[in-house]
């Protein structure tokens, strides 16, 4: 496809938005001076909430990296193309695991794919962020991870040696996690089509019963967690490309959370509305998926995030906000407020819930909104993700 | 976090916020505007107007380096992509401005080689390291960001480098303030001053303000704090009756400016004859261009541009938004139409523009806010 094609294409997707809001005919006649202002901007909020809530599309002609951030646009690349395509009632849900059933057991099943870039970096490489970050998807979704497969995509021209030292990585991080590595396949394509190294796990673990786990079931009054500071694996990652001469000392967040979540569902089980473990997107990203499917708003209190100093300041720098950097051993969780006391309990006798602490809680109103208190004293909202601060981050 | 939390002190707001009420005059209505976008984006993020009572709007300004391109410059950048063996560099915030024929984003996926810069010194890197191909930076700011392009060109000339060169899109702040000032459209009370730009040119090139359009201005620092405290600055001079240029950001911005910036720039660099800014039309005097003496780094001149100007998308008031006129949210296609992941203008593509500002952090109705954090604080 030549470049003018393409342009001209997109411009037509202009229009074609332009032309659906023109037939909107709700639109409170912008240019009715007088109008009294409070409730013409009121009516305009109501009008861009409905354009939320409509059916999301793909206007784009060629996939762009905004596709791949976990925002916005990996939203509606979702829903548009592939929900649409293979919607059933096990994948309509999207949560980080479909729950299944064969004969009596119940099933979680996940699948995730890594391409980080550096492939190696301080706490961890892409191989234990693989076993991890799959294992972490069914932890959350309330299963104990059982089993996975893994796929290799290599370019031509790889060295053998950092392929020993990445599989090592995935064995010792299964290890660690309990769980077994049954099956794989492996590719290998010319060098300049890869990128050194991709890999995919899938993973399947049995569903602990006596959970009614979904962020679709967070209600007003709920009290949301977070289990320590976050951003650490994004900003690591972003310092350790070294294309921005910043230095700090920081690790990896990368960690198994099976044994935190399990600590967590002894103590307080039935009381969990829903856990997520907080990649790509961060935890705004979650909290808006948990406003979204429940109907609800999640107010949150900017100084009560745990943010590590080295953190906060190269997203200061950066212009980031850190509520949108991925970690990769961070779970979020939504918790009845009655057992909120037990639930931070529960996760600080884990070492990685050392930091667990209440961030916010989940209001009534407004209705699919993240609300965050500032340290200033203002209020704003944290919105979904558009375009990518921080490309292949795992 | 020292130089910062300090400036962020909800204890300090409150009480700049009293003081600021009391100081506003029963029943009269202020409208100053914070010329800079990076004030606009502090605004929104921090929530300021929580603490200003409603008889204080703040008007969002002009100095938008981004969405002060007109789409005729996005096209020509990208027909400069399009040539054989070249590497577009450009800073983020420019990816997915949208020309007449797409965005620097919709450019690389069709297979052009655009790539996200933190410097101009990190494009000159780039083509030391490519140096079988030309390297072009992609330069926009307003007086902000020009030294350090004018600094690179004179490191890639000292250094004899033969395969780089810049775009050179950058404006000037204040012929857009006069703009404004001379536009009917809009009643002023006064202006928060761009801080950044402040930092290079100093502050004396705003006394006209004060003295021909009798209209006071505080220049400003890119914290809450700082905002909270110009506009206080302002309401002072009001309520004193004088009208001056005052400098909030002292610690940062000399009265004169940074001489040897300045003289970076006017090394490199020359005023336009005129320039065409997006929404404000063409001003003269207004935008900078590569001197002869260093054409030999200067885009315009190594390649042909198509050089076309491309009018706005009908149904985008972008320019009403940057004069100030309009809210965003009183655009006709804000927030359905045209939103952050499909922008039409451009005040909704770049971090400091009024409408991605608005749209991403303030989008809310402040009245039913209030209500949902007493009922937060009673549970």
């Amino acid at each position: 496809m030549t470049h003018q094609d393409t342009t001209q294409q997109r411009a037509g997707g202009v229009e074609a938005a332009v032309a659906e809001h023109d037939v909107d005919a709700s639109y409170p006649a912008h240019a009715a001076p007088g109008t009294e202002h409070t409730g013409r901007e009121q009516l305009v909020l109501e009008r861009i909430e409905r354009a939320r809530r409509s059916r999301p599309r793909v206007r784009e002609k060629l996939v762009t990296l905004a596709h791949g951030a976990g925002g916005k646009a990996t939203q509606s690349l979702i829903e548009a193309i592939f929900l649409d395509a293979f919607r059933n009632p096990a994948l309509e849900p999207l949560e980080d695991a479909a729950t299944l059933t064969a004969g009596d057991t119940r099933l979680a099943f996940t699948t995730d794919s890594y391409v980080v870039s550096p492939l190696f970096f301080p706490g961890g490489n892409i191989g234990d962020l693989a076993v991890n970050g799959t294992v972490n998807d069914l932890a959350v979704s309330g299963a104990r991870p059982a089993h996975l497969s893994t796929g290799f995509i290599l370019e031509e021209g790889f060295p053998v040696e950092d392929l020993r030292r990445i599989v090592a990585s995935m064995a010792a991080a299964a290890a660690a996690a309990g769980v077994s590595i049954v099956t794989g396949d492996t590719k290998v394509v010319q060098r300049g089509k890869g990128d050194g190294c991709y890999i995919n796990t899938a993973g399947i673990g049995l569903v602990i019963t006596g959970l009614n786990l979904g962020v679709a079931t967070a209600r007003p009054g709920d009290v949301v967690i977070v289990s320590g500071p976050v951003g650490d694996h994004g900003i690591t990652i972003m310092l350790e490309r070294g294309e921005l001469d910043l230095e700090a000392d920081l690790v990896s967040d990368t960690a198994p959370v099976h044994e935190l979540v399990a600590g967590l569902l002894d103590a307080v089980g039935p009381d969990v509305r829903a856990m997520r473990d907080a990649t790509r997107g961060g935890v705004a990203t979650i909290l808006n998926e948990v406003a979204k499917a429940a109907g609800v708003a999640v107010a949150i209190e900017e100084d009560a995030v745990p943010v590590r100093a080295e953190v906060r300041g190269a997203c200061e720098l950066l212009g980031i906000d850190p509520l949108y950097v991925a970690c990769e051993g961070r779970i979020v969780v939504i918790v009845d407020p009655a057992a909120a006391d037990a639930a931070v309990a529960a996760l600080r006798a884990h070492p990685l819930g050392a930091g667990a602490t209440v961030v916010g809680r989940i209001v009534a109103d407004p209705p699919g909104l993240v609300l965050l208190k500032t340290g200033f004293g203002g209020t704003r909202i944290i919105d979904l993700l558009v375009g990518d601060p921080l490309p292949r981050i795992c | 976090m020292r130089f910062v939390d300090e400036y962020r002190d909800a204890e300090k707001a409150r009480a700049l916020a009293a003081k600021i009420a009391a100081l506003c005059e029963p029943g009269r209505h202020y409208k100053f505007m914070e010329v800079c976008g990076g004030h606009t984006h502090t605004i929104y993020k921090h929530g300021l107007e929580d603490y200003l009572p409603e008889s204080i709007s703040l008007v969002h300004g002009p100095g938008c380096p981004v969405c002060v391109i007109p789409m005729g410059r996005v096209d020509d950048a990208i027909a400069l992509a399009e040539q054989p063996d070249v590497i577009m560099t450009s800073f983020g915030d420019m990816m997915r401005v949208p020309g007449g024929r797409g965005s620097f984003f919709d450019s690389s996926a069709a297979g052009t080689d655009i790539r996200m810069v933190y410097s101009p010194l990190d494009a000159l890197k780039v083509a030391r390291q490519n140096p079988d191909k030309h390297v072009i930076f992609m330069a926009i700011g307003m007086e902000t960001t020009a030294p350090s392009t004018a600094m690179t060109v004179l490191r890639a000339a000292s250094e004899g480098i033969e395969n780089f060169s810049i775009f050179c899109n950058h404006v000037m702040i204040v012929p857009a303030i006069k703009a404004i000032l001379d536009s009917p459209d809009l009643r002023l009370d006064g202006f928060i001053g761009p801080g950044h730009v402040s930092t290079v040119i100093g502050c004396r090139p705003y006394e006209f303000i004060a003295s021909e359009y009798s209209k006071p201005l505080v220049t400003a620092g890119f914290e809450p704090l700082d905002i909270l405290q110009s506009v206080y600055m302002l309401l002072q001079q009001l309520a004193e009756g004088r009208c001056e240029v005052e400098n909030q950001y002292s610690r940062v911005v000399p009265w004169d400016g940074n001489t040897v910036a300045l003289r970076a720039v006017s090394e490199v660099m020359e005023l336009r004859p005129y320039f065409e800014w997006r929404g404000l039309g063409f001003i003269s005097h207004s935008a900078l261009q590569v001197r002869e003496k260093y054409a030999a780094f200067d885009a315009e001149r190594l390649f042909t541009l198509p050089g076309v100007r491309v009018a706005d998308p009908k149904a985008c008031q972008c320019g009403e938004v940057l004069k100030g006129v309009l809210k965003p949210w009183e655009c006709k296609v804000f927030g359905t139409a045209c939103t952050p992941e499909m922008p039409i203008g451009t005040c909704m593509v770049s971090s400091e523009g009024a409408c991605a500002a608005y749209y991403n952090f303030g989008r809310f109705s402040r009245q039913r806010v209030r209500e949902v954090s007493i009922e937060s604080s009673r549970a």
